[in-house]
């Protein structure tokens, strides 16, 4: 697989998949796209990088576990989750909303980037698991 | 054992004040509580479902929880000590607490619901107490046997408190009180007292389920000492007083009762005298005394309905009486242990000059036990048995329980006057009394049994008669003394104390008698218990080589074959098979995307190399994305894009790995015909599920709903996202954990190894079969 069109391809395909994976998440809530696809696309972009270079480089590249990534993940989506109940004493996961500069900013995006996270990283630990395994 | 200069945790002495600002607080309740003015507090918890943390104090709650809180005040201190070095006091200490705890919530909660959850915490922390010797197999074979024993029971009366809330109409024991439901006339009375009973039973350890409580004596001494004889058995005592007023005074409640409770204490009584051990013979003599308790509560009054409820005095007194001596009892036997270094009375003796204070407080307390005036066991006994004579069954309930309170006499006489009297012998080590927490405990409680028999009215009038009165349902008027004249109850109390005298003077030849006739029994509890053990775990063993073959083609093929013929069956059962009206215009593309899915799975299947296979799913799964993309479902078909282009990276990845397509693995022959078969009811049946799906008018509602709701409401034009992240976020927050957990344990399971330590190696040269059958399986 180590070819050199591929492994150049990749210096450049990398970078811009993981932009258009975040493009996907910011923009999910209007049009097609979401937390979930986004993370979707984002591990296809590291999983070419494991391709070219390697597990090692992947994990030199996020300098940490992927498990790490779902559970940070994971952690942020119930952050988000509690803010409402925080804030206005709503249940749990009421999404809460406000305007920073004229742009609605609320929980939801919270959610989806926890979405993404947990995403990213469970498909990561699938990739390097299998990679590595002896 | 003891460490005599490891230090007290200063942590575990002060936990003493917890049990004991709480005893003064419910101290504090006890006049308004006589007084007839229950307390009740109710914070909610589900009030759609009817449980609400509701708790009352009435006069049953507050004398069990002066009980609980009181003895435990004691049984803390005596831990304190009891585990002085020991290096887990801290985690032992917790337990405790945690127990107690959850002691108070049983015998306070109002709520049915709230009060099984207590139960099954007693259960847990039991489970926790018991075992805490984890080194010892016979602690956690003994922590096991009471967890399955009393959880099963547990689970049994779940389903009874279901039915009786259901058929009063609440959960809440105050309401079910106050009502008028006729709940013996209920159809379903005999289930629920049926599964009450066994939660009940199991709890208080009453014939056939009373094994596991002689097993429960692995655990350390102060929670023999707390669990085992003031509190956790007493659980299902409670339970059935609480609700005698609601479920009791049918012929099917006092016959079972009695009869249980009447054989468990005969029974019981029996078998302390044949035990040597210290531990053990108090073990036995709780089951009598447990046994006693549900016998009275039962136990039909003959004489006519205004008359006093006696055997709700009976069995509460009892209950008092029995926490008073137990405890003490249990805690001295700990202290000769430690400082004896055994607990087998065969070697032990002459403890009185190296011991004089646990002497005194065991005497105390084995007087009380016995029934010797002026002691509140005198007080009590007269009550059993003038409750007895007065009862439906009188002479037999009467003989029953003069027997066993008779073989109680000699096994007190047992426990106190062979360690402490005659000689020691000489192999021991010199024993020494324990420190001051060690016996202190034992002789406040003793003292209080003493001074209860003395005033005996006082005792009746604050805290029994209150509690009677919950367990009758009407407050009794009863005179409590502690002389009544000579009468038929003294001239039995006589009758027993001389003939434990004569059974204790006699000790060897009867327990000689009584041990042959025990061992003659052809099954015990133990050995039933052990029978349907090895029974599950026999047929686990067969269902996991039929089930479990390891061969991940077969499984695929079980699970296809089973949603393929289920699924069948219920269409045509339910006749649900339509053919589509009008076949719907399918455009050149669809057509051109059907034939490519087609092609490309005749592909798959037809394929003699394996990354030809999966790159020929992969279009399958692509042309599937296409049509949901032609339909206007664009999020769904760039996800199933996605899904399936990591599908064909990861796949690929693990292709890479294996070896080539062995020509032995194909099917061949008659295995192929069957897979393509079972291939095809499953397309076939999907085909009719969504030919039958169409067929159906299609409902909109949900549908427009989130339509007119996603912008005003969730901010996004979006209507699949801001379902996903904000209308059900829940449900996202669901998957992406068990994502997050499918993915920790994909991870686990790539990178197992069988550990090849030096003591894995050890164990496989033990267990040669176990190795065996611990090697993963070949994936085929």
């Amino acid at each position: 697989m180590n070819t050199l069109v591929l492994r150049v391809a990749t210096r450049i395909l990398l970078p811009l998949i993981l932009v258009s994976s975040i493009f996907m998440l910011l923009r999910g809530h209007n049009q097609p796209g979401g937390g979930f696809v986004g993370g979707l696309i984002a591990s296809i972009g590291f999983s070419l990088h494991v391709f070219v270079s390697g597990a090692e480089a992947l994990r030199r590249m996020l300098r940490t576990d992927p498990r790490w990534i779902a559970a940070v993940g994971l952690g942020v989506a119930i952050i988000s989750g509690l803010v409402g109940p925080y804030a206005s004493g709503t249940p749990f996961l009421t999404s809460a909303w406000t305007s920073v500069g004229g742009v609605k900013v609320g929980t939801p995006l919270v959610f989806d980037v926890g979405v993404y996270l947990v995403v990213v990283g469970a498909m990561l630990t699938f990739i390097l698991g299998i990679k590595e395994q002896g | 054992m003891e460490k005599a200069s490891a230090r007290v945790p200063l942590y575990s002495r002060l936990v003493v004040a917890l049990p004991a600002g709480l005893f003064v607080w419910f101290a504090s309740m006890v006049p308004s509580v006589a007084g007839g003015e229950a307390q009740f507090a109710s914070i909610g918890w589900l009030p759609q479902l009817g449980v609400d943390l509701a708790f009352h104090v009435d006069g049953l709650g507050l004398l069990f929880a002066l009980l609980i809180t009181g003895v435990g005040t004691f049984i803390l201190l005596y831990a304190s000590e009891y585990m002085r070095g020991h290096p887990q006091v801290g985690r032992f200490t917790a337990f405790l607490v945690a127990f107690m705890l959850s002691m108070l919530g049983v015998v306070l909660s109002d709520n049915l619901i709230v009060l099984f959850v207590f139960w099954e915490l007693t259960t847990l922390t039991s489970f926790l107490l018991i075992g805490y010797s984890h080194g010892d197999s016979a602690a956690r074979r003994a922590a096991l046997q009471s967890l399955i024993v009393t959880g099963a029971g547990a689970l049994a009366m779940l389903a009874g408190f279901v039915l009786l809330g259901n058929a009063a109409g609440s959960y809440s024991l105050r309401e079910m009180l106050a009502g008028d439901s006729d709940l013996a006339g209920h159809p379903a009375y005999v289930a629920m007292l049926v599964l009450v009973l066994a939660g009940a039973f199991t709890k208080s350890a009453q014939f056939p389920f009373h094994f596991w409580l002689p097993n429960a004596m692995a655990a350390p001494t102060p929670v023999s000492a707390y669990l085992h004889s003031a509190t956790m058995v007493k659980a299902g005592v409670f339970l059935l007083a609480r609700l005698n007023p609601v479920l009791g005074g049918t012929d099917e409640w006092g016959m079972t009762l009695t009869g249980f409770g009447a054989f468990t204490a005969v029974y019981s009584a029996a078998v302390a005298l044949t035990r040597t051990d210290l531990k053990q013979i108090l073990a036995y003599t709780t089951l009598m005394a447990l046994g006693v308790c549900v016998m009275f509560i039962g136990l039909p009054q003959s004489r006519g309905a205004d008359e006093v409820p006696l055997g709700a005095v009976a069995a509460v007194a009892f209950v008092f009486v029995h926490a008073l001596y137990k405890a003490p009892l249990f805690m001295v036997a700990g202290t000769i242990d430690h400082s004896a270094g055994t607990r087998d009375i065969r070697s032990l003796g002459g403890l009185r000059k190296a011991m004089p204070w646990s002497l005194l407080a065991a005497a105390l307390a084995a007087l009380s036990m016995s029934g010797v005036p002026p002691f509140a066991g005198f007080v009590g006994k007269e009550i059993l048995y003038s409750s007895a004579i007065g009862s439906t069954y009188g002479v037999a309930a009467t003989a029953a329980i003069v027997t066993a309170n008779a073989m109680i006499v000699s096994a007190a006489l047992l426990v106190v006057a062979v360690p402490f009297l005659g000689q020691s012998p000489a192999t021991r080590p010199t024993p020494h009394e324990g420190r001051w927490p060690m016996w202190i405990g034992s002789l406040v409680l003793g003292v209080a049994a003493l001074g209860a028999g003395l005033f005996p009215r006082l005792a009746f009038e604050w805290l029994l008669l209150p509690a009677a009165g919950a367990v009758a349902g009407r407050q009794p008027h009863f005179e409590a003394s502690l002389w009544h004249g000579f009468n038929l109850p003294f001239a039995l109390s006589v009758v027993t104390l001389s003939a434990g005298a004569l059974a204790y003077w006699q000790r060897n030849r009867l327990t000689g008698a009584l041990g042959s006739a025990l061992a003659r029994l052809p099954v015990t509890g133990d050995s039933a218990y052990d029978w349907l053990m090895n029974g599950i775990a026999r047929v686990s063993v067969v269902h996991t080589r039929i089930v479990q073959c390891g061969i991940q083609r077969r499984y695929l093929l079980i699970v296809f074959a089973t949603l393929g013929a289920s699924v069948l069956t219920t269409l045509v059962v339910k006749g649900v098979i339509a053919w589509p009206a009008r076949i719907p215009d399918v455009s050149f593309v669809e057509w051109l995307l059907a034939i490519l899915i087609a092609a490309s799975a005749l592909v798959t299947i037809r394929s003699h190399s394996r990354l030809m296979a999966i790159v020929a799913l992969g279009v399958v799964g692509t042309g599937i994305a296409l049509i949901f993309l032609l339909h206007g479902a664009s999020d769904v078909a760039m996800t199933q894009l996605m899904v399936e282009t990591l599908v064909v990276v990861i796949v690929a990845m693990v292709l890479l790995k294996l070896p080539g397509f062995r020509r032995e693995v194909r099917q061949t022959g008659l295995g192929r015909w069957r897979d393509a078969i079972v291939s095809c009811v499953v397309g076939l049946t999907t085909t009719l599920v969504l030919l039958a799906v169409t067929a159906e008018p299609s409902h909109r509602r949900l549908t427009e709903y989130f339509q007119k709701t996603a912008v005003p409401e969730g901010f996004g034009a979006n209507v699949v996202n801001v379902i996903l992240v904000d209308f059900r976020g829940l449900d996202t927050l669901g998957e992406i954990s068990v994502l997050a957990l499918a993915a920790v344990s994909a991870y686990t399971l790539i990178n197992w190894r069988p550990r090849r330590s030096a003591r894995a190696a050890a164990r496989s040269k033990a267990f040669p079969e176990a190795e065996g059958a611990a090697k993963p399986e070949t994936l085929s």
